[in-house]
């Protein structure tokens, strides 16, 4: 029998009132109970559409099922088969645009609550022993990986299954990437990423932190020192500014800093913790993605009045995900679409004050396929402000491609690679944000899965 | 862990440690700097390289006690470690061929400390170094053995005029400059308003003026643009852009400004510091 019901089961959520106030997280998952009801809603279907939407093809409706029996500490065994990172991709995977909008009973109703399935199966089996996975025996070969974000520890994670000897080389003082300086703690808790980086160290993988591959140590100096190849999961971490003028101005913060301050230096204990973060009264943030939304939000927890999202386009061409952009309604940021800012203006002090802005309209479709804002003619105003952070993305930091003769990248610094990881350098292999630019937790976690798997034959091959 | 090797009080406020980094010390050039956190709650600050020593894989870092990092560095002793260290991060200086020319190295207050290795560095390139640095008073004078071996010339000025040499270091460049000395170069290191006065002494000039930019930073490897800067108009990271910079280049007004973003906090953290001290100095009492 399974579950009609043509709506997913609501998760358990703080109350917008009270999360405001605090860093804790928002979404509370299912209990035990929830899940087997939300489990069998799905119908198990033979072509499994679900499994062909997820990046790195969790096996959907087998962990699903084992969920309905109430087995779920083997569900979580089989999520663990093919991805590293479950309490993670539960939680801030774009389910809507993988595995559930693959989902057959996504046709009549709501697909099936994937994401929150898998959060749960490993927020279950976490809060109780996890098993680490069966090992090849130790092949004696090592395999360097620079980055310990989603795609290097994927990498590492399945390169150390498979019996190499794998190091991860962080360039910050805390692995994790994005995970840990970026996406804050009200939605990703840091004790979870770090039980998850634990389990891939438990794996025999060894992180190495304080380490800038490109100053501290080069990639032909990895090869000196007998690592046969490197995967390359730097990441697409160098802001973007939008080139206005007032962008130097106190108060102006890249979100990269705004969300570095206050996740990865605990800015929010500020002064128990001895890193500041300035967040007036009034707060615009800049840009449509998670990542603007994760600073707005960050900011209204830190004691902001008023905080308002500014995009250039419509609400429908926002990237960030839909459950987000819902939650930071409910805490009751504030949302100007179709507007563009022109100018930061700031007082004699060299502060902010104010942001010149106009209204866009929507023209034909550009490049990306979306419909590409047009300024609206006389249409300017002034928002008056007093912080501003700016979300408009981010591209590969250059420190590696500079210090690696022959490392091909795209001109905008992406490193070019094939359908299976590899470089224009022999037995270096790259994937994640720092050859898409900036993309998603799981999209990385794929391109690190393939490359491992490249890595593999290759290695193999050579003996 | 990083370990604290030796630890000397060069003055009241200024201190020098050798840290145990072979990974830093294996790359280091003159130029570079390190980030350092000393615990678990400490915040992430930067500190020029003043030496290293490949072999023994230790480097040399000289702060002075300005805020509450330094404030709690300077309460570490030898054998004592640091959590995070993380280097060699921005550029190596490059100055060209130098060989036989005549170069001006100017150094402000612990500027005096980081201007050194480049006296160095320029010396072993084969140039004539000119050492211009400024301290308050003579008692307050660090290096000047180091100083004096590495330069052709040193001059000492002093704000009290408590060596007989009473003024700041720009009224000696002016001097020199005046009694017709001709310097190639230039690398003026220390307090924002002493680089963008040798800067503006050497611009009308035309002697190349290469200043290292001291921003706020935070990861230091290129990822949040803490450390902006206005360079001929364009937008830079000091971190990874820098730390050096043309002086005739440099938007000084706005990296003044920017500098003091955070005064009221680092105030409140010092203060907040200095009560905890007290309070901790009775107890043992």
């Amino acid at each position: 029998m399974y579950n009609k019901s043509p709506v997913k089961l609501p998760a358990r959520e703080q109350d917008p009132i009270v999360r405001r106030g605090n860093f804790k997280e928002v979404s509370l998952g299912y209990s035990a109970e929830m899940a087997v009801e939300e489990a069998s809603r799905c119908l198990n279907c033979k072509h499994q559409p679900c499994v062909e939407g997820c990046p790195v093809n969790v096996q959907i409706p087998k962990f699903i099922g084992l969920v309905k029996e109430g087995e779920f500490e083997k569900a979580y065994e089989v999520i663990r088969e093919t991805n590293s990172l479950p309490a993670i991709c539960g939680r801030v995977c774009p389910q809507e645009s993988q595995c559930e909008a693959k989902c057959v009973r996504a046709i009549k109703g709501d697909p099936v609550g994937i994401g929150r399935l898998e959060r749960f199966c490993a927020d279950y089996a976490m809060a109780r022993s996890c098993p680490v996975p069966e090992l090849q025996p130790k092949n004696g070969k090592k395999v360097a990986v620079v980055g310990s974000g989603p795609a290097g520890l994927t990498c590492a994670g399945d390169l150390a299954r498979l019996g190499y000897e794998v190091t991860i080389f962080e360039a910050l003082h805390t692995p994790g990437g994005v995970l840990i300086y970026g996406i804050p703690e009200f939605r990703l808790p840091k004790r979870l990423v770090k039980q998850e980086i634990e389990s891939v160290e438990a794996m025999g993988v060894k992180i190495e932190k304080n380490v800038v591959v490109g100053r501290s140590v080069s990639l032909d100096d990895l090869f000196d020192e007998g690592y046969s190849a490197v995967f390359v999961g730097s990441g697409a971490g160098l802001p973007k500014f939008q080139n206005i003028p007032g962008e130097n101005l106190n108060g102006v913060y890249s979100a990269n800093e705004f969300l570095t301050r206050i996740n990865f230096m605990k800015a929010y204990t500020f002064p128990e913790s001895d890193t500041p973060v300035r967040v007036g009264r009034r707060v615009a943030v800049i840009g449509g993605g998670n990542v603007a939304m994760d600073a707005a939000r960050s900011a209204l927890r830190l004691g902001a009045q008023e905080v308002s999202i500014v995009y250039r386009r419509s609400e429908k061409e926002m990237p960030a995900r839909i459950e987000e952009i819902h939650h930071a309604r409910e805490e009751g940021i504030i949302f100007k679409m179709l507007t563009a800012p022109t100018e930061i203006l700031g007082d004699e002090k060299g502060s902010v004050r104010a942001m010149t802005c106009v209204e866009m309209e929507l023209g034909e479709p550009d490049a990306s396929g979306r419909r590409r804002p047009v300024v609206k003619r006389g249409s300017e105003f002034t928002m008056d402000v007093d912080t501003v952070v700016v979300a408009i993305g981010n591209s590969p930091n250059p420190l590696i491609r500079d210090t690696t003769p022959g490392l091909q990248t795209q001109r905008w610094g992406g490193i070019i690679v094939d359908d299976r990881g590899a470089t224009s350098r022999e037995n270096v292999y790259a994937g994640g944000d720092a050859v898409t630019g900036a993309a998603t937790v799981i999209l990385a976690m794929g391109a690190g899965k393939t490359a491992a798997q490249a890595i593999h034959e290759k290695l193999s091959k050579q003996g | 862990m990083y370990k604290i090797l030796e630890k000397r009080r060069l003055n009241d406020s200024v201190t020098l440690m050798r840290v145990d980094a072979p990974l830093v010390a294996k790359k280091a050039g003159p130029g570079q700097f390190i980030i350092l956190r000393i615990d678990e709650n400490g915040e992430r600050i930067p500190l020029t390289i003043a030496a290293y020593d490949r072999e023994s894989g230790s480097v040399t870092i000289i702060f002075q006690k300005v805020g509450l990092t330094t404030m709690r560095l300077d309460e570490k002793e030898e054998g004592d470690e640091l959590l995070d260290f993380v280097g060699p991060l921005g550029r190596v200086s490059h100055f060209g061929d130098v060989k036989g020319k005549r170069v001006a190295v100017i150094g402000g207050g612990l500027g005096i400390a980081i201007a050194y290795p480049q006296a160095v560095a320029l010396a072993n390139l084969g140039a004539e170094v000119d050492m211009i640095v400024g301290f308050r008073n003579i008692g307050l004078a660090i290096l000047l053995d180091e100083l004096s071996a590495v330069s052709k010339n040193l001059i000492v000025m002093t704000d009290d005029g408590s060596n007989g040499h009473r003024g700041f270091v720009t009224d000696a460049l002016r001097q020199q400059l005046d009694a017709g000395v001709q310097y190639e170069h230039v690398v003026a290191i220390g307090p924002l308003p002493m680089m963008r006065a040798v800067s503006e002494m050497t611009r009308p000039l035309g002697i190349h003026t290469v200043v290292s930019m001291n921003p706020i930073m935070i990861d230091g490897t290129g990822m949040c643009g803490g450390c902006r800067l206005t360079v001929g108009g364009e937008m830079k990271f000091a971190c990874v852009d820098g730390p050096e910079f043309d002086g005739h280049l440099v938007d000084f007004d706005e990296a003044m400004k920017r500098a003091r973003m955070y005064a009221p906090e680092e105030n409140l953290s010092r203060e907040r510091h200095a009560c905890r001290m007290e309070e901790a100095a009775k107890h043992v009492q």
